[in-house]
């Protein structure tokens, strides 16, 4: 039989929705910012694999040229990423809804094998409740980098102001450093997320736009009739 | 429809199927209602979304389009002057930028613009202006060779200097404090502001009055131990290591006080006006 169950309640919902263009946002004039000075590279002493980034990159995202007005909208848009990331975490707090999210002790071993089994190279997958334990690591793991984006980004703004900041996180320009790093990793986990929300399926993507999915009880009886 | 029971199923009298069939009917309503209500709520909640993204949409295009204040849609510019006193009410004169021991210093120092410096230096022509200082004649004005600057007190400093491009350089500094140098040409009463312009003018700043006091900012005369280079300023240039570089003028040749906000070079380029770290 199936009914509707609650999973996603309203705050949640929009914070999630709201993050969205707003690290886009954040993400696309950072670009335009560190194109100013890109100085990172993947590669070891004078050898360069893959530089961050190409000029086809920057062109093609139209990059180039924009310092004043990435910065003028990092320093806007900022404020409601942190507005809307700490209303995120005081209500997950207050609501006790952090319960479903913080993983166990037992969950990190439990996420490698969910990542296992999504790769079908096991069979079984590890109960679970709203989350599975990939998720709760991973999602927990967001919430931790957007604090950390948080905080790299004050001491990069501030480093005079907040020079505690900056100093405690290795200085100006390794706090440069932490903050492209933890923007590498949103964009990794978008792509993994976006790919993860396709295979969960409508019913999944539904519930974080309308806080409910449909699911299935089992009724004994009528699946023996058989009539 | 079949009506055999599957051979592992124990034998099932008429009343035990029709209750199931009512059994099986009242689950396929409940369905059809639950799917129903489902449907309901998603038209709901993909409308309120839908509106959502065209009002975030709205909202976008509305700041994209505004009028330009300084080279930026006003209320992005509102913002940067809000994020400006935010700074300046809570943070600003308690604030001292990082000093490191002279082994932090890398040489040479990097050389970016010489926006201001089209025409050659010529050492003995330069002069330091300063106008509008706090005086009893009506109209103030001084002109000081280096001379007068090497006499008064000499202030050094090891600190980062940070590009608003992104890149910073650690480098040694010696100079007069601007605070010491106001002590002899000090700012009116509710002068709030402190200009500074290249002498051809090609190249200005404007500072806040509590930025140019600050006590790590200095008239700087030495760089890494020498005379300050040509190319970075020579004879002397602005090092006020709590704002990025470019309020860090280069071969200063006018300093005036102001009650407003003085032009800023790379503000009316649309960066932050005040630019402070």
């Amino acid at each position: 039989m199936k009914q509707l169950a609650e999973k996603h309640p309203a705050i949640i919902r929009w914070t999630h929705w709201i993050n969205f263009p707003i690290l886009f946002g954040m993400i696309y004039s950072g670009l335009m910012i560190y194109w100013a000075y890109p100085e990172f590279r993947i590669g070891w002493g004078n050898f360069t694999l893959f530089k961050l980034f190409p000029d086809w990159f920057n062109k093609s995202l139209g990059l180039e040229h924009h310092l004043a007005m990435g910065m003028a909208w990092h320093f806007f848009l900022a404020w409601i990423f942190a507005i809307n990331g700490i209303a995120y975490v005081i209500y997950s707090i207050v609501s006790g809804e952090w319960r479903y999210l913080v993983p166990t002790w037992r969950n990190f071993g439990e996420a490698i094998q969910v990542a296992l089994h999504d790769l079908h190279l096991i069979k079984k997958a590890p109960p679970q409740g709203r989350f599975n334990a990939a998720q709760r690591v991973t999602y927990t793991a967001i919430i931790l980098m957007g604090l950390g984006s948080l905080l790299t980004g004050v001491a990069i703004y501030k480093p005079t102001e907040q020079s505690w900041l900056t100093t405690l996180l290795g200085g100006y320009r390794m706090a440069r450093l932490e903050h492209f790093l933890l923007t590498m990793g949103f964009c990794a986990f978008f792509v993994v997320h976006i790919v993860q929300v396709i295979i969960a399926g409508w019913n999944n993507f539904r519930s974080m736009v309308t806080g409910y999915e449909i699911t299935t009880q089992e009724e004994p009886h009528a699946e023996r009739a058989n009539v | 429809m079949p009506n055999e029971p599957m051979s592992s199923l124990p034998e099932q009298t008429p009343e035990e199927i029709a209750r199931l069939e009512e059994e099986r009917r009242r689950i396929a309503e409940n369905n059809a209602l639950v799917e129903r209500e489902m449907a309901r709520r998603s038209r709901r909640s993909f409308l309120v979304g839908g509106l959502a993204t065209l009002g975030g949409l709205g909202v976008w295009e509305w700041i994209r389009t505004r009028p330009q204040d300084l080279g930026q849609p006003w209320p992005l510019r509102r913002v940067l002057d809000i994020n400006e006193e935010f700074s300046r009410d809570l943070f600003t004169d308690r604030a001292k930028a990082p000093q490191f021991p002279l082994s932090a210093v890398r040489k040479p120092f990097r050389l970016n613009e010489r926006i201001g410096m089209d025409d050659p230096l010529v050492p003995s022509e330069w002069k330091l202006v300063v106008d509008g200082y706090n005086t009893d004649e009506d109209e103030a004005h001084a002109e000081l060779d280096m001379d007068a600057i090497h006499k008064m007190p000499r202030t050094e400093e090891t600190v980062e200097f940070k590009c608003i491009e992104g890149w910073s350089q650690t480098a040694h500094w010696a100079g007069v404090k601007f605070a010491d140098f106001a002590k002899q040409y000090p700012a009116p009463e509710g002068y709030d502001y402190v200009g500074m312009e290249t002498p051809d003018a090609g190249y200005y700043v404007g500072l806040d009055l509590a930025s140019a006091m600050h006590p790590q900012t200095l008239l700087a005369y030495e760089l890494d131990g020498d005379a300050l280079p040509e190319p970075h300023g020579a004879p002397l240039r602005l090092m006020i290591p709590t704002k990025y570089g470019i309020k860090n003028l280069k071969r200063i040749g006018r300093i005036f006080y102001s009650q407003e906000r003085p032009r800023d070079y790379w503000a009316e380029q649309g960066y932050d006006w005040y630019a402070g770290l």
